[in-house]
């Protein structure tokens, strides 16, 4: 599926990701957490082909995806919809600029997540979470191998969070195509992830790879059991030797 | 209902000053050809209402033309201007420069060049319009949320693409603030334009107005010229309204 192979990256002299390597096998869900300012965005950029990489390889199903643009499914944090286009048109702008987009294909997805109603509505007629889920089906519409999600649900608050997070999860667990998921709340992680990765500060590598034990489809009262709790003071414990000087910048 | 309070407040005070007008000429009895009662003004519209109307359709004419041109050429510049950096670098200053060259001084030089037909009339209305539309729509180009245009590069947008479905639209409403300013300027334009010369038009009708002395002739033509720049601005609005707003786009176009 996805392989990272010891990628480094440098903007001038500073030294962003060195020595990266991680797997997304197919169908599954992986967690990125880090330290703010560890090179989280910088390795989507990477993977999104936006920009080069110094030293190693991308590969996805084994073609090497280096600086080709248009390969992954991706969410942003903030929804990025286009104002001026309906959630319907919204949902199928990635396919629009590769082919003909598959309308009958959309309009099945915002129908199975609920959001049908919402098809001819401009995206300022939604609330925040609504305009994320939206994000999330068109990523999901654009149909590639995997979906990139870089901290979906930051700007959104505490309960529609949690709102959300159970509801992406309900999908993957029916979906389930590879997600790579990069956040810096511990418990989202711990939540829907199959496999955390926990990032060094900079220069970026994996310090930590954490299996999260919790059987599928998971309900929400995981996050009160011991096992949660657990890993919970783990991985804040790794995040708060990485914390070191990052606050700086 | 309070825009049409406000309104009616805009109305009731152009009337005020009317008045105040008409008072101070009746009052320090000043001589009609110097400045003629907003009355003589009106009476006199009425009364050449048929002589005038053939040149003020022949102005419009002129001035949409030159307006549609103007914007035809505006958004090109602008699009080319914004989508390549090297000419950018190249142009923008000169653009900006040219814009202090007066139009009056280079009207002759334009009949010089290119005689007393149409073309020297709409160069001169293209050069108003021109300008209010580039930057506007330059604006509107540059202002597109970065968000957005990074998340166009991650899910693999061309330049092109990028171009035309994410900076383009979202320019509409600044483009539309550069159209409505220059719809303004273009019966303006038209009007010096025909100064020049020309067989019909306001401008034809002020000039000769004003040998004659007929200070109301003069009074009319303005007035018509003011109307005239309105009606225009309020028909691109209307139009804004049908393509722009309703359709999500956050307002922020604040000209009115």
């Amino acid at each position: 599926m996805l392989s990272i192979q010891n990628i480094a990256k440098s903007f001038d002299s500073l030294q962003v990701l060195d020595n990266l390597s991680f797997d997304v096998k197919d169908g599954e869900f992986v967690a990125i957490v880090g330290p703010s300012g560890s090179g989280k965005s910088t390795l989507f950029q990477l993977i999104g082909g936006v920009s080069s990489i110094d030293q190693g390889a991308i590969l996805l199903n084994g073609e090497d995806i280096q600086q080709k643009r248009g390969t992954i499914g991706y969410m942003p944090q903030q929804p990025c919809l286009l104002p001026w286009r309906t959630v319907i048109e919204n949902v199928t702008i990635v396919e629009e600029l590769q082919q003909k987009p598959n309308f009958e294909r959309a309009k099945g997805w915002l129908e199975k997540v609920g959001l049908a109603s919402f098809m001819q509505v401009y995206p300022n007629e939604l609330s925040g979470g609504m305009q994320q889920r939206v994000s999330f089906i068109r990523a999901i519409v654009s149909d590639k191998p995997i979906l990139c999600l870089d901290e979906p649900f930051s700007a959104l608050d505490e309960f529609t969070r949690l709102e959300m997070q159970a509801w992406l999860l309900s999908i993957w667990e029916e979906y389930r195509k590879s997600i790579l998921f990069v956040t810096h709340s511990i418990e989202e992680a711990l939540f829907l992830a199959d496999r955390i990765l926990v990032l060094s500060k900079r220069p970026a590598t994996v310090k930590k790879e954490i299996i999260v034990p919790f059987e599928r489809p998971r309900k929400e009262e995981i996050r009160h059991s011991a096992t949660f709790t657990a890993l919970k003071q783990q991985l804040f414990k790794y995040l708060q030797e990485e914390k070191g000087d990052m606050y700086v910048d | 209902m309070k825009r049409a309070l406000q309104k009616g407040r805009t109305i009731i005070f152009i009337a005020f000053l009317l008045f105040i007008w008409e008072l101070v000429v009746h009052i320090a009895d000043v001589p009609p050809w110097l400045l003629p009662a907003p009355s003589i003004i009106l009476v006199e519209g009425l009364q050449s209402y048929q002589t005038f109307l053939p040149h003020a359709l022949a102005t419009v004419q002129l001035a949409l033309l030159g307006l549609a041109i103007g914007v035809g050429c505006g958004l090109s510049m602008a699009i080319v201007l914004h989508r390549f950096t090297f000419i950018r670098e190249l142009f923008y200053p000169i653009l900006i420069m040219s814009q202090n060259i007066p139009i009056l001084v280079l009207a002759p030089l334009l009949i010089i060049w290119f005689g007393f037909g149409l073309l020297p009339k709409l160069i001169i209305i293209c050069l108003v319009c021109f300008f209010p539309i580039v930057i506007a729509a330059m604006d509107g180009f540059r202002q597109t949320a970065p968000e957005l245009k990074h998340y166009f590069e991650m899910i693999g947008a061309t330049k092109a693409q990028t171009f035309w479905k994410l900076e383009w639209p979202h320019a509409y409403p600044a483009i539309f603030s550069g159209v409505k300013i220059a719809a303004t300027y273009s019966v303006m334009g038209a009007v010096i334009a025909e100064w020049l010369g020309a067989k019909k038009g306001i401008g034809v009708y002020m000039t000769l107005a004003q040998s004659s002395f007929r200070t109301d002739r003069v009074f009319v033509a303005i007035f018509a010229i003011v109307l005239l720049s309105l009606l225009l601005f309020s028909s691109i609005r209307l139009i804004e309204k049908f393509t722009v707003k309703g359709r999500g786009y956050a307002q922020h176009s604040k000209h009115r």
